[in-house]
C-alpha cells in the first residue's frame, strides 16, 4: 500500500501521512458502513487518493514537489480501483537498496517501508536507541529526495548488479536474525521471518533471477535446520551434535528444488553454491556421512564467484573434516594474516576446533579464549566456555 | 531534470608529477567525455592546485584573515568539476562514472534549487 502511495505522491513522507490518513478514515467509515470486502484494496485506494488531492493542493500552491517518483513512468491515470500493483514494491525495493545509501541505511529502510516495520521495532533490531534510528531513517529519506535517487526498476544493464545489492540486504537481515550478533537468545525470529518473507516477494517479481532463487534456498535450507541449532538448555548445538530427524524435511524438500534451479543457470552465483552446500549437509543423513570432498570442490567454485576471507575461512573448515584437522591448520594458517579475520571469532574458535583435535590442548585452550573475547552474542560465549572447560577435564 | 556538480578530487602531487605523454592522455580523455556528453553537460572548469589557492576566514573579532593554502589539507584535493544535468540519481552516476580521475574519483552532489 505504501509502495502505490509513493508512487503517487514521489515522496516517502508524504505517502506515509496518506497512508496514516487512510487508516483513520477506516476506523471512521467501517464501523457505519460495514468492513469491506477487500480491506486492503479499499486503503490502498484511499490512501491514493489522499495522495492525488496532496498534490492537487501542491500544485495548486505552484510549488515544485521533490519527487523521486520517474514521470514518465507514471503516465497511466487514476482509475479509483488500482490496488498494489508488484511493480511499486519492486520499484521501493531498488530505491531502499540504492548503493549511494549505506548498507546499514539500505537495510533500515527496506525494513521500515517494504516490511512495515515500526521505527522502535527497527531500532530494536538493530540495537540501537529509538532516536538514533528516527534520525538515521529522515536522514535517509532526505538524501533520498535531494539527491535524486529514483523509484524505479533499474535498467537492465545495471539489474544484475542493482538486484545483488538488494539480496546483500535480505541476506543481511536474516543473518543477523539467524545469530543475533548480541544478546541472550542465539536467534532473532522475527528478522528471519521477514528475510524469507521479503525474497519470497523478490522470487515472484524476478522470477528468472538465479541470485533470488539462490538466496531463498540458502535461507530456506538454513533455517530448516533451526529447532536443532540449540539444545535444551538454550546451548549452542554443532551440525555433528544436532538430531537430524527434527529437521524440517519439507523445507528441505523445497530448498533442494530451488537450488537445482539456481544451479542450472550458468556461471553459478555466490547463493546459488552456498546453498548447494547447505544442501548437501541437509541431506547428508548424519554428519559422518557428509560428502566432505563435494563441499570442498563447492567452496573452491564459491571463491571464484565471491572471492572473501569469510569463505576461505569456511572452505578451511570444510578441508579439516575432508582431509583431517592437520591439512585444515594449514589451510587455515594461509589465512592468518587477513585483516578482516582479525578480529573474527569464527576464525579463532576453528583453529581452535583444529588444534583440539590434534590433540594440541594448551594452544586450544588458548585459542578458544581468544574466541571468547571477540564474542559477544551469549550462547555462542557459553559453547566456547563449555569447550575450554572440556580441554580441563 | 536536475541538476549535480560533479567534483574531481585526485592525489595532487601523483597528477602533478604525470609525464607529457600521461597529460596529454588526460586531455584527450576529458575531451572525449566532453563530446560524448554534449547534452547534458552544463559547465565544467580544471583548477590550479591547492598550492595555488588562498584562504580567507574571519578571526572571534570579525576581522578578516588571509592565509596561504586550501581551507582543508587532504591527500586527495578538489582539481576540477563538472556541472551536469540528469534526470535522477542514476543518470547523473552513468555520467559521473565517465569523468577521468585517474588519480582520484569524484564526487556527486546535487545542486540545491530555492523555491
Amino acid at each position: 500500500m505504501l509502495a502505490a502511495t509513493i508512487r503517487v505522491t514521489g515522496d516517502i513522507d508524504v505517502a506515509e501521512e496518506c497512508v496514516q490518513e487512510a487508516y483513520s478514515q477506516a476506523l471512521t467509515t467501517w464501523p457505519k458502513s460495514g468492513i469491506p470486502e477487500k480491506t486492503g484494496a479499499w486503503l490502498t485506494t484511499v490512501a491514493r487518493r489522499k495522495a492525488i488531492d496532496h498534490l492537487r493542493r501542491q500544485s495548486t500552491q505552484e510549488r515544485l514537489l521533490p519527487r523521486i517518483v520517474d514521470t514518465d513512468d507514471d503516465a497511466e491515470p487514476f482509475d479509483g480501483e488500482s490496488v498494489l500493483i508488484p511493480d511499486d514494491r519492486l520499484r521501493l525495493i531498488f530505491t531502499c537498496c540504492h548503493p549511494a545509501l549505506s548498507l546499514e541505511t539500505q537495510v533500515a529502510l527496506t525494513l521500515r517501508l517494504l516490511c512495515g516495520l515500526t521505527t522502535p521495532e527497527v531500532a530494536r533490531a538493530f540495537l540501537l536507541a529509538e532516536p538514533t534510528m528516527a534520525a538515521r531513517l529522515t536522514r535517509a529519506k532526505k538524501k533520498i529526495r535531494t539527491s535524486g535517487i529514483p523509484y524505479r526498476v533499474p535498467t537492465a544493464a545495471d539489474l544484475p548488479a542493482r538486484t545483488d545489492a538488494v539480496l546483500s540486504v535480505v541476506h543481511l537481515v536474516f543473518t543477523t536474525g539467524h545469530t543475533a550478533p548480541s544478546g541472550s537468545d542465539l536467534m532473532r525470529r522475527d528478522l528471519v521471518e521477514r528475510a524469507l518473507e521479503l525474497c519470497r516477494m523478490l522470487r515472484v517479481l524476478l522470477p528468472d533471477d538465479a541470485g533470488v532463487i539462490g538466496l531463498l534456498a540458502l535461507m530456506i535450507l538454513t533455517d530448516a535446520r533451526q529447532r536443532t541449532r540449540t539444545g535444551p538448555e538454550g546451548e549452542l548445538l554443532l551440525l555433528s551434535e544436532q538430531d537430524r530427524s527434527l529437521w524440517d524435511r519439507d523445507a528441505i524438500d523445497e530448498g533442494v528444488q530451488l537450488v537445482r534451479e539456481a544451479l542450472a543457470q550458468r556461471p553459478a552465483g555466490r547463493f546459488a553454491l552456498m546453498a548447494a552446500i547447505a544442501a548437501l549437509h541437509a541431506q547428508a543423513p548424519s554428519w559422518e556421512a557428509t560428502d566432505w570432498a563435494e563441499v570442498v570442490a563447492l567452496y573452491d567454485l564459491l571463491l571464484v564467484a565471491w572471492p572473501s576471507p569469510v569463505v576461505a575461512l569456511n572452505r578451511a573448515v570444510a578441508v579439516g573434516f575432508a582431509e583431517g584437522p592437520d591439512t585444515g591448520l594449514s589451510a587455515l594458517e594461509d589465512l592468518g594474516a587477513e585483516p578482516q579475520l582479525a578480529n573474527y571469532s569464527y576464525f579463532a574458535s576453528t583453529r581452535a576446533d583444529f588444534l583440539r583435535r590434534l590433540g594440541r590442548h594448551d594452544e586450544a585452550r588458548s585459542a578458544y579464549r581468544e574466541a571468547l573475547t571477540l564474542c559477544s552474542n551469549d550462547v555462542e560465549r557459553a559453547f566456547l566456555t563449555r569447550r575450554i572447560d572440556e580441554l580441563d577435564d | 531534470m536536475s541538476q549535480y556538480l560533479v567534483l574531481i578530487y585526485e592525489d595532487e602531487s601523483a597528477r602533478g608529477s604525470a609525464d607529457e605523454a600521461t597529460f596529454k592522455k588526460i586531455m584527450d580523455e576529458h575531451n572525449e567525455f566532453g563530446a560524448n556528453n554534449a547534452a547534458a553537460l552544463k559547465g565544467g572548469e580544471a583548477l590550479h592546485p591547492t598550492s595555488s589557492a588562498t584562504s580567507l576566514r574571519r578571526d572571534a573579532t570579525g576581522k578578516l584573515v588571509v592565509t596561504d593554502g586550501a581551507f582543508a589539507e587532504t591527500k586527495e584535493a578538489l582539481g576540477g568539476f563538472y556541472l551536469i544535468e540528469a534526470a535522477d540519481l542514476d543518470e547523473a552516476i552513468k555520467i559521473a562514472a565517465q569523468v577521468p580521475a585517474n588519480f582520484g574519483g569524484v564526487e556527486v552532489r546535487p545542486i540545491r534549487v530555492f523555491d
